[in-house]
């Protein structure tokens, strides 16, 4: 095919920073003494400490990892966060296969990793927990390692006629290759085995949904078989908007990535930005000053507010009722013009910067706020009033794609559709950032998480969020600068850049050779709009990240879809789906 | 053939060529295009018009565009905020929205296609009846945007003819708008043939 194109980045042959120390995470001598308590605990000489790292770490022979992973599952860590792969292709055993657990009862993470050359195999974990099997079969996809005893270990992201795994380090970037019609996986949904001799006067039908249809919100393929009007069976593709985010995170600085990481959750950009600035800050050990974080916290608010509008009302149109959708636009445009009135961009902002924010606000940036806040509630209400004694409404959403508390955590759910099931795990009351501890304000969580509890999760947590702005109002926006002045990080300004030598040179440094943390990984995670969105950065030190994570909040709730809607009917699957709130950018990455 | 005067004006709606037709439309007077040009020297409180068919089903089709939005990205929401109440695309006849392909005249490609949907974007393209336009709406559609990897289309040029072309990333609602008026005028001038 003729259009393919090398991609044409000019790679950096600058000399590597030297004399530089490795990475040492703040939180690294706490997690050292509490790897060595739950090293005791599961007390498996097969995993090994890892120390100075910023979670407990183990390194875990790859036999083992089943066992390891029961054991710290009866050790309360019972929610998967995430499972990826990074590459080191000059070990002897290439592969780094990195397992995430989250501990809701002691609010602490794990990380293990597993190493595995190419030709090894690691037993799979999905009989452990349900959300590794789409983690699996990714890692599969994205490095071809292979997974003992995996269900179903076929790609998940990338089409069916791709050949080599992307991710490698030796992979071209922009080698594709050519999907055909003829190459298009059928999809042939297992029949559940409460329905498989169950027998009624239908007839067996297999519907496809998607990717181009309504209320797929984007770009998901639903395949379901149906007996009458019950659905039997349901089998989902994903993949299609893989825009290789961790790729192209790697083959670009650091800076260069923030519009990248808009693109994830593009409903909420500015969490997406915040939550990977912060990660390299963390990695450089500097801090946004009080500023910059006071405007992040309120541009993130915002942006979960309008993240929740267009579930709601979006979600509403898939069942019929449109004018909450028109209604509640009006809000969402007037906070899209708050971000537009920061800094120039309205829907991807890109906004925030490694160290602090593009610019700083406008001088009318807490007015602006303050009438929002003012207007939001009515909207609310009315939308609230609208719906909630509706009878159509209520029939088709109580009860309906419901999951159990035990599902949702072996799932690995994070966020509203967590907090409907009744657990109350919240990243900004969990492990607070930008200084969220010191507002007042409540978790909300619904019994019986099903689509009508995830409804009044997420109208009650918009009413919570305005409670956060109006503190934050109130408090008023802390003077000072909005970026970190430090030349190795941030930009000097202008008026610098054009009088003295040495902010003209410390320009030119950072834009040809860019922001290089120390060697090292972190973890860090912040509340998006669905969920705990976590950034899994490696560094080697050079300009180029090494390895980004994204950890996605909507891939394992989608995950999880086709078990909710066994046994409803489609128009009901339907209004579940839109109450999920999947996000195809994050969803594909 | 010469202009002929009509003998009861009154039983046909009164119009005066070579007004706009927003403008005019409020007294009651409506003007197609091309008429300006005419020679209307006789045609003072006239009540007929002389056009083509072409000119004529143009001007219906170019303010009568039923668009299928194939929104997979970040350019889909924008999408929703021009259908929707602030910008309201309504003003320009394009709000039908239909999400069938048998229903839709334009094709509004709004997000990165990466390969997996090729195939999908093909046929949702041969589904749709003639005449059918294309928007590709912001940078992804246009060129693959700043996706130039290994699992994302360069513009969807390599599955299917585009007409307009809206940059942006994503383009604001006034921008695709403005594309889709851009596409009004090249469908009244008969600029695109197809079918």
């Amino acid at each position: 095919m003729s259009t393919l194109t090398k991609f044409s980045a000019i790679p950096y042959t600058g000399p590597a920073p030297t004399n530089r120390e490795p990475y040492v995470p703040a939180t690294a001598a706490t997690a050292d003494t509490r790897g060595e308590e739950i090293a005791a605990k599961i007390s498996n000489p097969a995993a090994q400490q890892e120390r100075g790292q910023d979670l407990p770490t183990f390194v875990v022979d790859r036999n083992a990892i089943t066992d390891v992973l029961t054991a710290l599952k009866n050790e309360t860590f019972v929610l998967p966060l995430d499972l990826f792969g990074v590459d080191y292709p000059s070990r002897e055993q290439r592969f780094d296969v990195v397992y995430q657990l989250y501990s809701l009862q002691n609010n602490e993470r794990v990380r293990l990793k597993v190493r595995v050359g190419e030709d090894e195999t690691i037993p799979t974990s999905t009989k452990i927990f349900k959300a590794n099997d789409w983690f699996e079969r990714e890692v599969f996809d994205m490095f071809g390692v292979k997974f003992d005893g995996h269900p179903n270990l076929r790609r998940i992201l990338c089409h069916e006629m791709f050949q080599g795994h992307p991710l490698r380090k030796d992979y071209d970037p922009a080698q594709r290759w050519l999907l055909t019609e003829r190459g298009v996986a059928k999809l042939n949904p297992k029949i559940d085995p409460r329905f498989e001799n169950v027998d009624t006067d239908f007839e067996r039908v297999t519907l496809n949904l998607g990717p181009s249809h309504p209320a797929t919100h984007g770009t998901l393929r639903i395949v379901v078989t149906l007996d009458g009007e019950t659905i039997i069976g349901a089998d989902t593709e994903i993949g299609y908007l893989h825009r290789c985010f961790e790729k192209m995170a790697e083959t670009h600085t650091y800076q260069q990535v923030i519009p990248f990481t808009d693109r994830l959750n593009y409903c909420s950009a500015i969490i997406n930005n915040v939550g990977y600035c912060m990660t390299i800050e963390k990695m450089l050990g500097i801090e946004a000053p009080p500023r910059a974080q006071h405007i992040r916290l309120m541009l993130s608010e915002f942006m979960r507010l309008s993240d929740h509008i267009i579930c709601i009302g979006t979600n509403l149109v898939d069942m019929g009722a449109l004018t909450n959708f028109w209604y509640l636009f009006q809000p969402r445009e007037e906070i899209l013009g708050l971000v537009e009135s920061c800094c120039g961009a309205r829907l991807l902002p890109t906004y925030t910067r490694v160290g602090g924010m593009a610019v700083d606000a406008p001088a009318d940036f807490l007015a602006n706020s303050q009438r929002l806040v003012n207007m939001l509630p009515k909207f609310i209400d009315d939308v609230e009033k609208l719906i909630m004694k509706n009878r159509i409404f209520l029939d088709r959403v109580q009860g309906v794609c419901a999951i159990s508390q035990e599902d949702a955590i072996n799932f690995g759910f994070t966020g509203p559709c967590l907090r409907a099931t009744g657990v109350p795990y919240d990243v900004r009351k969990a492990s607070p950032y930008l200084g969220y501890e010191t507002y007042d304000w409540d978790v909300p969580i619904a019994d019986g998480g099903d689509t009508y509890a995830r409804f009044l999760v997420r109208l009650e947590e918009m009413r919570q969020s305005l409670r956060i702005l109006q503190q934050a109002i109130d408090r008023g926006l802390p003077p000072g600068p909005v970026i970190v002045d430090n030349p190795y990080v941030a930009l000097p300004p202008k008026s610098k850049v054009y009088n003295e030598m040495e902010s003209l040179i410390y320009h030119f440094k950072l834009i040809m050779h860019g922001i290089q943390p120390p060697v090292g990984e972190q973890y860090f995670q912040v509340e998006g709009g669905n969920g705990e969105l976590g950034f899994y950065v490696v560094s080697d030190g050079t300009k180029n990240p090494y390895r980004v994570r994204c950890r996605p909040p909507c891939f394992p709730i989608f995950e999880a879809y086709p078990q909710m809607i066994t046994g409803q009917t489609i128009p009901d699957a339907i209004a579940g789906l839109g109450s999920l709130n999947i996000i195809a950018g994050e969803l594909d990455h | 053939m010469p202009a002929q005067k009509i003998e009861q004006p009154d039983s046909i709606i009164p119009r005066k060529p070579g007004v706009a037709p927003g403008e005019g439309a409020e007294k009651g007077l409506i003007t197609l295009p091309g008429e300006a040009n005419r020679e209307s020297d006789d045609l003072d409180s006239s009540t007929y018009l002389t056009t083509t068919v072409d000119t004529m089903v143009n001007w219906a089709r170019g303010n009568s565009l039923w668009p299928l939005p194939f929104g997979t990205a970040c350019c889909a929401i924008e999408f929703m905020s021009m259908v929707s109440s602030h910008y309201d695309v309504a003003r320009f006849g394009a709000e039908v929205v239909r999400f069938s392909p048998r229903q839709a005249d334009l094709l509004i490609v709004a997000g990165t296609i990466v390969d997996k949907m090729g195939p999908v974007l093909k046929t949702i393209y041969d589904q749709m009846p003639e005449p059918k336009y294309v928007v590709a709406m912001g940078a992804c559609a246009t060129s693959g945007g700043f996706y130039r990897v290994y699992h994302v289309m360069q513009g969807i040029d390599e599955v299917i003819p585009v007409d307009i072309w809206v940059p942006g990333c994503p383009p604001t609602p006034d921008g695709l708008m403005y594309g889709i008026l851009k596409l009004r005028d090249k469908i009244q001038r008969g600029e695109i043939k197809r079918g």
